[in-house]
């Protein structure tokens, strides 16, 4: 309706949608960005990066204690997680660990952190007040995608090359269970009542639901676009709402993300990504390179933000309608993007 | 002393894993973890993995699973997978290797094939398969034999079948492969031929029982004039040489060009035996010889060169008598793998292959890899190390293989042949792209726009040889 009114005064089209969003979302997001090795802070608000910050070699996963006040930075190739203070940017602690692709936290606690060490197949995991390794135990090759679940009892990690959802314990890291899943699972994300958790599988090309209490495969979510070849077609990215009702798929090449019923197990939309000639008058959204990565919904599930790796943006969707509504330029590559927990 | 309690509680909660909680199809088998003297073969190894932490692509994870083997023990241990021997209660699948042991000798000298080469892929597959096999309870082991080029590779072969081995790697010549293929076929033995590109022997002297692993001529000329069409230099200038290889590269060349529509302006033969590449002065020959052999040709934008052997293409950039760039067997390279390869995860795979051999992954490397990661992960969907059960599994839809180059690799139902994108490397220090480019489309997958298509192959795969 805004946008109507405001075509119809003449305001031209670009800032109507910005003001909607405007109107909408305050607060911040942050983006990381592997290529340019920063992190862009995004003010929602203005829909627009205000400050980029410098992070160490390839910085991809991160994560946010609950209070929304420590960013932790997982930068891969310099073999380290650096721990941001998020009002003065200052780096106040490192976790050194070999080759860290993401880590999890344990929230609302904020500890442990869980990291996968892709080169060493290790998940290890530590305080991240001290910087203290708890316990470390091998994993399959190449472990990546990492959930705790939401009683903070259990974690999920994924093994990229050697197709497995691993299940360990939180305090201990016993090992509880090994999953086999399609090739080369990058994600796992908890349904927010913990009963089930959900890997994507890139090369898969689907999402395998597994039973938390049994480990058992419940179903296997597949996607299908019309005119695109099942091989771009590579989910990686979950994001679930509250309410426990939807998930977002972020499928990479297909630079679309698809919105599946979680209690269904079924895809009702796909939503394409990343456009920089965003046009709301055609409802068209032109396909340039983008892969979108991962996602992530503000506090209230009204919007869901994706990093994309291709088009070095972030693109912001609006949950209720299911569409685009803005794009955000970021660094290059962008693979991560969260969310302050203050915004509304 | 953190370390050590570290370590400890890392064996219990293995041992703890295995008691109970693990779902029964993908248990893992840990029980003999708590031996006295086995730990402290853990503890040491654990220390020096967590020593090395800081450095990239360090023994970390190879310490890891060394101090794993040490610590479960085998009553059998086998020769090239010693450090991931589980406990002897685990089915174990052996894997030959044939490996070809010849003088390679190339015009850059470093470029000269190490002793293991393709062996040590192999043997980085071993290692990622038990990474998997240890949470699946399957083991994989290799066992290599060297065969000289006056050896009969049928007699290896024999060998390995009566120790009951029923997949067999090799990078043996062609002829040698059509052989191994025939005198497997009654055995059941499956052959992966991870070295050679000829044609042929996907098509008219194809075989059921063999996959290839190593992409065809075709494939490789493909990925080459994809991306040469794509910058638009469809003018070509053709130069091969003396060897019976070098021909059917030629032959692949001439074919990509007509496919793609690339233009061969000029076709020219290279006459000369390799020669030693120490003679001193021999540079100022080079740089005189060369311009003329490549005076006098129409226009072209590319020099395309097929020189299988190293007799004269790497002799060809920066000496031809026209600015031109120079691809092929040398220049802009296709290749199956490239050690700067980084994307799609590649660099795990570069840093991994490097801490095991401690030289960079070459691409028969790599083609050995696939083989054997194509038969651990057909194992472990098949959950079965039963041979036809696993070859099932892999010629199946379903089967898919990640390895670091974006789209699976699977096997092409009508040849054998595993389809994977095409690397065009600056000769080894730079990726420049990969193939299938932008644009070249196919109603299956695009990586079926390199290398001969179900259409067009004249290879008739009976019944029984499929099986």
């Amino acid at each position: 309706m805004i946008t109507r009114r405001a075509t119809l005064i003449g305001v031209p089209l670009a800032f109507a949608v910005t003001g909607e969003a405007r109107a909408a979302v305050s607060g911040m997001a942050y983006a990381s960005n592997e290529k340019d090795n920063t992190v862009s802070i995004i003010d929602l608000a203005q829909m627009k990066a205000v400050k980029t910050v410098p992070t160490g070699q390839r910085p991809r996963g991160m994560e946010l204690t609950s209070d929304g006040k420590r960013l932790l930075v997982c930068e891969g190739d310099s073999n380290r997680i650096d721990i941001f203070d998020t009002t003065s940017w200052k780096v106040i602690g490192a976790i050194d660990t070999p080759d860290p692709e993401y880590a999890a936290l344990k929230k609302p606690q904020n500890n442990p952190l869980f990291v996968s060490n892709e080169n060493n197949a290790l998940v290890t995991a530590w305080n991240i007040d001290n910087q203290k390794m708890l316990w470390q135990m091998p994993t399959g090759v190449e472990p990546e995608g990492m959930a705790v679940s939401p009683d903070g009892a259990l974690i999920c990690n994924t093994t990229e090359t050697t197709s497995m959802a691993q299940f360990f314990e939180v305090g201990s890291g016993k090992n509880l269970a090994n999953v086999l899943v399609p090739p080369r699972p990058r994600w796992a994300a908890f349904t927010r009542d913990g009963a089930e958790v959900w890997v994507s599988s890139e090369l898969g090309g689907t999402v395998t639901v597994i039973d938390t209490k049994s480990f058992k495969i419940l179903d296997t979510i597949r996607f299908v676009v019309e005119g695109l070849r099942s091989t771009f077609i590579q989910p990686v990215g979950i994001s679930i709402t509250d309410d426990n009702k939807l998930a977002f798929v972020c499928l990479g090449p297909a630079n679309r993300v698809a919105v599946v019923s979680v209690p269904e197990h079924k895809v009702v939309s796909y939503v394409v990504t990343g456009s920089k000639k965003f046009d709301a008058t055609v409802k068209k959204y032109l396909l340039v390179g983008e892969r979108p990565w991962h996602g992530t919904l503000t506090p209230d599930d009204k919007y869901l933000l994706t990093a994309n790796g291709l088009s070095n943006d972030v693109s912001v969707i609006d949950v209720a309608n299911l569409r685009v509504i803005n794009t955000v330029p970021v660094g290059q590559q962008p693979w991560m993007v969260l969310i302050s927990p203050s915004s509304t | 002393m953190q370390k050590v309690q570290d370590s400890l509680h890392f064996l219990q909660s293995m041992e703890g894993a295995a008691q109970g909680l693990a779902i029964a199809a993908y248990r893992s088998n840990l029980s003999a973890l708590t031996e006295a003297g086995e730990v402290q073969a853990m503890v040491t190894n654990q220390s020096s993995a967590e020593n090395s932490a800081h450095a990239k692509s360090g023994p970390g994870r190879r310490a890891v699973l060394g101090a794993f083997a040490a610590a479960v023990g085998s009553a059998t241990v086998h020769p090239a997978a010693a450090q991931t021997t589980p406990a002897s209660s685990t089915p174990t699948l052996t894997i030959g290797y044939l490996h070809w042991s010849h003088d390679v000798q190339t015009i850059s000298y470093i470029f000269t094939p190490a002793p293991n080469n393709g062996r040590a892929g192999a043997e980085v597959a071993i290692v990622d398969n038990n990474t998997t096999g240890r949470f699946m309870h399957q083991n994989f082991a290799l066992e290599t034999v060297e065969v000289r080029t006056d050896q009969d590779p049928v007699a290896a072969l024999n060998a390995l079948i009566g120790k009951g081995i029923r997949f067999v790697v090799t990078d043996l010549p062609a002829a040698d492969v059509v052989k191994l293929a025939d005198a497997g076929a009654a055995h059941g033995v499956t052959i992966f031929n991870a070295g050679a590109g000829e044609d042929a022997l996907r098509e008219e002297d194809c075989r059921g029982n063999v996959i290839h692993t190593a992409p065809s001529f075709n494939m490789l000329t493909d990925g080459l004039a994809q991306y040469l069409i794509w910058k638009r230099w469809p003018r070509w200038v053709l130069v091969y040489g003396e060897h019976p290889q070098d021909l059917l590269l030629a032959a692949a060349y001439r074919r990509s060009a007509k496919i793609f529509g690339a233009h061969l302006v000029a076709e020219r033969q290279y006459k000369g035996k390799a020669g030693s590449r120490e003679t001193d002065t021999g540079l100022i020959e080079l740089q005189e010889q060369l311009p003329v052999f490549t005076q006098n040709l129409p226009d072209h934008e590319v020099l395309v060169c097929a020189d299988t052997q190293s007799v004269f293409a790497a002799y060809l950039p920066y000496r031809t008598w026209d600015a031109r760039p120079v691809a092929g067997s040398a220049g802009l390279i296709p290749t199956s793998w490239d050690p700067n390869s980084l994307e799609f995860a590649g660099r795990q795979m570069q840093d991994r292959f490097v801490a095991y051999a401690h030289r960079f992954m070459t691409a028969l490397d790599m083609n050995a890899w696939v083989a054997v990661r194509m038969l651990g992960t057909a194992a472990s969907y098949a959950q079965s190390l039963d041979p036809e059960k696993i070859m099932t599994f892999m010629r199946g839809p379903d089967f898919q293989l990640g390895a670091y180059r974006g789209l699976s690799l699977s096997v092409r139902e009508w040849n054998g042949q595993v389809r994977q994108a095409i690397i065009l490397s600056d000769s080894g220090r730079c990726v420049v792209s990969m193939s299938p480019q932008p644009g070249f489309l196919h109603e299956r997958t695009v990586l079926d726009t390199l290398g001969t298509d179900k259409p067009e192959t004249t290879c008739k795969l009976t019944t029984a040889q499929k099986e």
